[in-house]
């Protein structure tokens, strides 16, 4: 059996150690908010915040994960600042690839609260959108800094 | 074709589908309501698409797929202004699959070719007018005046004396009489929700991560199968160690599918380090010499055989001697992917007298009947729920994991989601096909256009996936733009070279247009720069004056101030076309580092006109999405192939264009009465040769070939 600590519960799964965290959680805990796209750390579609920083859950084991305390996107409240500006800003087109982008924004956002133009760029710079959010994206990452600061 | 092509033929020959820029005739049809009718007693249901609940829930049954472009929203926007609906009341829902949400100019329900709201203009305003004409006959009947006395507004039907009923009081009553079937729309100056700012009804469960995509789904009993496919084209398995698949915890059964082998275990992993396990090994293929470079000689090979002439208008061979400049010029262009986010899924049950299936799907027709097909069971035994889908963008009208998923249900006896890795998506994509391409114009002495010559050579999308739709060696699709170009010629030739390998190719968001685009629009600016006149100039004077094209142009050239001053260092590029039913033209702002070759788009300007803007924020998204995929299209995107397969295996492969390459986006609606015409696909075509235009304005670089080679640009 292995214990995690996710969104504030404990949970027990039964499932092998070396599984990713990203399967452990979609299949034996029906986390679906929590997606895959290319398995290998390259898209940022799986992420979830472990101890507050964002990892890719494709990327490591569930074994790894179990001290931890795991966040996924409905680990934070309907009015965090980053969700209040996904909204106002329109950004999801299809959404997959949204609640992994959020996280790491929020991440981000801790790290850097006053980000330049610049800095949302490269802090984003490794995640995918196939739909071509970005521009809605760099919109709602300043409002969310502006909102997280009021 | 090959693999899974047979099937594929097949789903889709029985149908009438006619995609792309064929002509939309409207017609309002509305349907018979009895079934719907009978449904429930409790609702108000004159048609198929709109239900009005007692509490005053209006909701708008949808059969058009959410694949993010905002058409649920937009549609339930169209209905709730004819309806006069509280839009605060209004919900969207996805309706299973059926006969009333086939496109009305095409035997098929599916969502493609930028058709969800431009062939149902009519059909949807139509709909929610005959439902609020019901209402207010209602409510004039239960006060016993004149119908014509009574005034809708937000969901109420009003008195002249003051008094009012709501839409959900008058349910019961409403729902006894009978369809208008010529109900009076409004007028486009009466419209308060069409045309105005909305939130999208989907987005705040994709925020809160609540949605559902096909990967998500969960059918009580299920289990999860994942599929090995050949690696190389024609292979077939030649062995493998079912044992050792079986070993792995949790991998339930090894299933052998023609020229695949699947793997159903109790959760992903599991079936994923099963079908690991299984170390097929394979035969060699059919096509074992075929690579990149083998690819590149069998293209220009194809380029100089004769083609099938598609269209000869005037005299162009003697046009083009007499011609005072003659320039020629050859495009090539690769094979790329969807690379949609949501890899290929789909969840099948088969029983006995029924199959379930939910699929992220955007064609529903062929899924049903690429079910039906599998199971033996008649289509109307196959219920399809559309689940929402994690990217589309033409690929998701094929219904290979239909197949798999059925026949999978079928070998286990329960419900099964079959899902593809990327690696299999990467592998089994439909591509953009590859296409090579030769033009040569001429000039007169007064800088005229007086010749046209145009070749394409390619595989053929038509062939494969709707035969019926080759006519004499021609497929349209691989010309899409040329014989519709937005110029008018005198002299015009047009031939294809139609290429046959092994290569699955699809429907890839604006289809042939992509392609064919960036041959004209570069070509064009080349002309432009020998006939020493204004690129914008020099397109509106080939144009009819007035024309969709003509006016977008203008409207872009006006509101990003072409000819105005550029800002120090930059170049500017422009590009126009018509596609779908509408025009769009982008201009692209660039500085080009010499040194290194790399180009940064700073700006990209861009103007629609789609007729009507029914939801004008789902508009901007659009040509906003459309431009970040062009944009990675044009600097980053080429599927590579080795050893008579595709070699691609993910993104670590094939990079997409990412946060630091988007440049500032500037998006222009022109608000038209013309037409309705499509969204989704028009704003893609015109971005690369806008940003190859500009690359030339830089360096005076002709960039041919996509995507941009970046050595070219380099400087001493
Ligand atoms: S699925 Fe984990 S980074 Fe792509
Ligand atoms: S919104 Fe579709 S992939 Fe980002």
């Amino acid at each position: 059996m292995i214990s995690l600590h996710v969104n504030g519960k404990k949970r027990k799964v039964d499932a092998a150690p070396d599984t990713p965290l990203l399967w452990v959680l979609r299949d034996n805990l029906g986390i679906t908010s929590v997606k895959y796209t290319c398995g290998i750390a390259e898209c940022g579609v799986c992420t979830v915040l472990i101890d507050d920083e964002a990892v890719r859950s494709c990327s490591i084991s569930v074994d790894e994960a179990q001290k931890s305390k795991i966040i996924t996107i409905e680990g934070l409240p309907e009015d965090h600042p980053v969700k209040i500006a996904w909204i106002e800003k329109q950004v999801p087109q299809c959404g997959y690839c949204q609640p992994g982008i959020m996280l790491q924004t929020v991440d981000f956002l801790k790290r850097q609260p006053n980000p330049t133009e610049e800095q949302v760029d490269e802090a984003l710079d490794n995640v995918l959108c196939r739909c071509g959010s970005h521009p809605r994206i760099k919109k709602a990452v300043q409002m969310a800094a502006d909102l997280t600061k009021k | 074709m090959m693999k899974n092509g047979i099937t594929r033929r097949d789903f889709l020959k029985s149908s009438s589908l006619v995609i792309a820029a064929t002509a939309l005739h409207g017609e309002l049809v509305l349907f018979n309501v009895s079934p719907a009718k009978a449904e429930s007693t409790t609702t108000f249901k004159p048609h198929a698409f709109v239900e009005v609940a007692m509490d005053d829930t209006v909701t708008v049954w949808l059969g058009q797929t959410n694949l993010g472009q905002g058409t649920h929203t937009g549609i339930s926007m169209i209905i709730a202004e004819e309806l006069d609906a509280d839009w605060q009341k209004v919900r969207a829902k996805m309706a299973l699959a059926a006969e009333v949400f086939k496109n009305p100019h095409a035997n098929a329900q599916f969502t493609g070719g930028s058709t969800s709201i431009r062939s149902r203009w009519d059909l949807l305003r139509g709909s929610g007018a005959a439902a609020r004409q019901m209402l207010i006959a209602a409510a004039a009947k239960e006060w016993g005046i004149d119908a014509k006395k009574c005034r809708t507004e937000k969901s109420r039907v009003l008195n002249p004396d003051g008094r009012h009923l709501t839409y959900g009081q008058l349910v019961s009553k409403a729902r006894e009489l009978p369809v208008p079937q010529n109900p009076p729309l409004k007028e486009a100056k009466d419209y308060r929700i069409i045309g105005t700012a909305r939130d999208r009804l989907d987005i705040p469960d994709k925020v809160e991560g609540k949605t559902i995509y096909g990967m998500d789904v969960v059918v009580p009993n299920m289990c999860i199968a994942v599929v090995a496919r050949p690696p190389r084209f024609g292979a077939t398995p030649v062995s493998y160690d079912t044992n050792a698949a079986m070993a792995v915890k949790g991998v339930l059964k090894v299933v052998p599918l023609e020229d695949k082998v699947a793997v159903c275990a109790d959760t992903t992993y599991a079936a994923l380090q099963g079908r690991e396990k299984l170390n097929i090994q394979w035969t060699t293929g059919s096509h074992p010499e075929l690579n990149d470079e083998s690819l590149d000689k069998l293209f220009q090979a194809s380029l100089e055989k004769p083609g099938a002439v598609a269209e000869s208008t005037g005299d162009t061979e003697n046009a083009f001697a007499e011609a005072a400049v003659k320039i020629e010029g050859s495009y090539k262009l690769p094979f790329i992917s969807h690379a949609q986010l949501e890899p290929i899924n789909c969840t099948a049950h088969v029983e006995k007298d029924r199959c379930r299936l939910w699929v992220p799907t955007q064609g529903q027709t062929w899924s049903q009947m690429a079910a039906a097909k599998t199971s033996g069971l008649p289509a109307e035994k196959v219920e399809v729920m559309t689940t929402y889908v994690g990217g589309g963008f033409g690929l998701r009208v094929t219904a290979d994991p239909v197949v798999d998923a059925v026949s999978l249900s079928m070998a286990m006896d329960r419900p099964v989601k079959v899902m593809w890795t990327r690696e299999d998506d990467f592998a089994n994509d439909y591509f953009r096909p590859g296409s090579v391409s030769t033009i040569k114009a001429g000039l007169d002495k007064d800088g005229r256009l007086v010749a046209w010559s145009h070749k394409v050579a390619s595989p053929s999308i038509m062939s494969g996936l709707m035969p019926e739709q080759v006519k004499n060696g021609i497929d349209g699709s691989s010309l899409h733009g040329i014989p519709d170009m937005v110029y008018t010629l005198p002299n015009r030739h047009i031939e294809y070279v139609m290429m046959d390998l092994p290569i699955s190719v699809g429907f890839w968001r604006s289809v042939g247009y992509t392609i064919n685009t960036f041959a004209i629009e570069t070509f064009m600016d080349e002309l432009a720069h020998a006939a020493k006149k204004d690129p914008v100039e020099f397109r509106l004077d080939h144009m009819e004056k007035g024309s969709r094209p003509y006016r977008t142009l203008s409207l872009l050239a006006e509101k990003a101030d072409w000819g105005g001053k550029v800002p120090a260092g930059r170049s500017r590029g422009i590009a126009v076309g018509s596609c779908f039913g509408s025009s769009a033209a982008h201009m692209a702002e660039v500085s080009v580092d010499r040194k290194t070759g790399k180009v940064k788009v700073h700006k990209v300007a861009c103007a629609i006109d789609c007729g009507p803007a029914v939801y004008p924020d789902a508009i901007t998204a659009q040509m906003e999405g459309g431009l970040v995929m062009a944009l990675s299209v044009a600097f980053h995107e080429k599927i590579h192939f080795s050893k008579g397969g595709v070699k691609t295996a993910n993104f670590d492969e094939y990079p997409l264009l990412t946060m630091s390459g988007v440049p500032e986006v500037e998006v222009y609606i022109s608000n038209s009465v013309h037409k309705i015409g499509g969204v989704g696909e028009p704003g893609i075509p015109t971005v690369a040769p806008a940003v190859a235009n500009a690359i030339f304005k830089a360096t005076g670089v002709r960039l041919k070939e996509l995507p941009f080679k970046r050595d070219l640009l380099i400087k001493g």
